[in-house]
């Protein structure tokens, strides 16, 4: 009954091609030459054990990247967990929101968060009308005014595969819960929760992969305070042409992510994940 | 009984995160529109001067229609390979296909800098560093994994004996293509088609890596703007970037609302 199995595979050739010859090559080609440039060896990965700079930048990126998590997906529970239970038009007013900030540029969220973060900046100012500080609060230049702005953008990620996993669990067994006696409080830590344990693993997982290789929000807000390894690498390449050592952070970020990614796919496909962003 | 008001304290507690998920970029909208030299709120008055500014400067309107071809170009060849990809996985459907898929979503979740690094090592022995060729592929690189995603999930309803029935009253392979596949995934096409030019419109981090002076795309002005923190006109920019990203998404949202009942 099915085709010829070429056809099918024909129509994927066009974009295979495309993305082996002008993204997983040149990859390649860049971990190639974390080990050929300047010189062959293992030169470059030896920084890591001998300089202070690298190591506390590695310190920071994953510092950054677990307390964005952390907030990302609290936030995302609770945001999916009331879309999952409000009324079909609400829910879907709430998707709306949710879309809308998914798809709003990084750099219009930056540029906003300059405004609003700033020494004279309307938080600052707002909360000192009201009295409740004297002193402006540093939003900006530190790791405050980062982990706002990346959480900030981090959220939508973190809702979209809870919700998905939140939508695919049976009403009734909530309801069995309780008809069987069980208090709220232990419905949802005993059964909610381990039923959407795949999606909370898949969003912690993906609100960190992005993390760990941001790069507008940290150099934005961070001001160059707040060295994390995508800047790092930016400067690497653009300002003193290293490279080799940008090469091997790269190795380091994309060895990384693709262990996280590898153990993502064990709890959620990859396009589940995604996908919760169709209605 | 306690749950409830839990539940109840719970959705107050999304509503307001999900305003202050949107609200914050809204604050570029009163700041392009203040009447002071430097970026500020207005106090008194409003002014549309940097507006003015912004489309009488040669540079930003460079950089927009700029933006705006790339955008296109790689929204068309991504909506091209993407659907064809994803129709062809669907055909296939077996473990090899699977893992063929994975591999193809892999410029979503990859750190976008290590795709600049990747590009731009490529590009300059080839020459399309500071090219739109250059910026085109790279953007469809990037944007064609949101278009597999969408028509894949489009395809996942649509029946397979549909195509069979086509094939064996004598259609040929692009009759039943034309004719029975694309009219049934229309909307994820579509879907696919407005992510692609948004992720391209807004994309800044390969960007910083391939353009350098003929080129210049919003974004990467945006990106000395901001860098640069005194010009209003930047506000106005940021306004202008955000309202057609805004328009592309509410093309898709009426376009899938008006779809819903037919699936």
């Amino acid at each position: 009954m099915r085709l010829p199995i070429q056809s099918g595979w024909l129509l994927v050739l066009p974009f295979l091609l495309l993305v082996g010859g002008l993204f997983l090559g040149p990859i390649l080609n860049i971990l190639w030459l974390s080990v050929t440039d300047p010189t062959p060896g293992l030169g470059n990965y030896a920084q890591l054990v001998t300089s202070d700079t690298l190591g506390r930048i590695l310190w920071t990126t994953i510092r950054v990247c677990v307390i964005c998590t952390v907030f990302s997906v609290l936030f995302g529970y609770s945001i999916a967990y009331a879309m999952v239970h409000a009324a079909g038009p609400t829910q879907s007013r709430m998707l709306s929101l949710l879309l809308v900030s998914f798809w709003i540029s990084v750099l219009v969220r930056t540029f906003s968060w300059l405004m609003l973060l700033g020494r004279n900046g309307v938080v600052n100012s707002g909360l000192e009308a009201l009295g409740i500080i004297s002193q402006p609060i540093p939003f900006m230049r530190n790791e405050l005014g980062v982990l706002i702005g990346m959480i900030h953008y981090m959220v939508p990620y973190a809702v979209l595969p809870i919700l998905a996993s939140m939508q695919s669990i049976d009403g009734r067994v909530v309801q069995a819960s309780r008809s069987l006696g069980a208090t709220g409080a232990q419905t949802l830590w005993r059964v909610y929760l381990p039923l959407t344990r795949a999606g909370v693993v898949a969003a912690s997982l993906l609100v960190f992969i992005i993390n760990l290789g941001f790069y507008v929000i940290p150099a934005v807000l961070g001001g160059g305070k707040v060295l994390m390894v995508a800047e790092y690498i930016s400067v690497q390449v653009l300002v003193t042409l290293q490279w080799g050592t940008a090469a091997m952070l790269a190795a380091l970020l994309l060895f990384g992510v693709l262990t996280l990614l590898f153990i993502m796919s064990r709890f959620m496909k990859l396009s589940t994940v995604f996908g919760g962003a169709r209605t | 009984m306690r749950s409830s008001l839990a539940a109840k304290l719970n959705t107050a507690l999304s509503w307001g995160l999900l305003v202050l998920l949107v609200a914050p970029a809204l604050v570029a909208i009163p700041v392009s529109l203040t009447p002071k030299r430097f970026l500020s709120f207005p106090t008194n008055e409003l002014s549309l001067q940097y507006y003015d500014k912004l489309f009488a400067s040669p540079e930003w309107m460079s950089s927009f229609w700029q933006s705006s071809v790339i955008g296109l170009a790689s929204t068309v060849l991504a909506t091209s390979i993407g659907t064809l990809c994803a129709i062809g996985l669907w055909r296939v459907s077996s473990r090899a296909g699977e893992v063929v898929r994975a591999i193809l979503l892999l410029p979503l979740v990859i750190p976008p800098i290590i795709a600049a690094m990747a590009f731009s090592r490529l590009f300059v022995p080839l020459g399309l560093i500071d090219s739109y060729s250059g910026l085109i592929l790279a953007h469809t690189v990037l944007s064609a994994p949101l278009v597999l995603i969408t028509v894949s999930a489009s395809l996942a309803g649509f029946d397979p004996r549909l195509e069979q029935a086509s094939r064996s009253l004598g259609a040929s392979n692009w009759v039943t293509m034309r004719r029975v596949i694309m009219p049934g995934i229309k909307p994820g096409i579509l879907a696919g088609a407005v992510f692609a030019f948004i992720s391209s419109w807004d994309e800044i981090v390969v960007t910083l890596f391939l353009s350098k002076f003929s080129v210049y795309t919003l974004p990467r002005r945006m990106w000395n703007g901001i860098r640069e923190n005194t010009d209003p006109t930047v506000a106005a920019a940021a306004v202008v970037l955000m309202a057609v990203t805004l328009v592309a998404f509410a093309i898709w949202a009426l376009a899938s609302r008006r779809g819903k009942p037919a699936q």
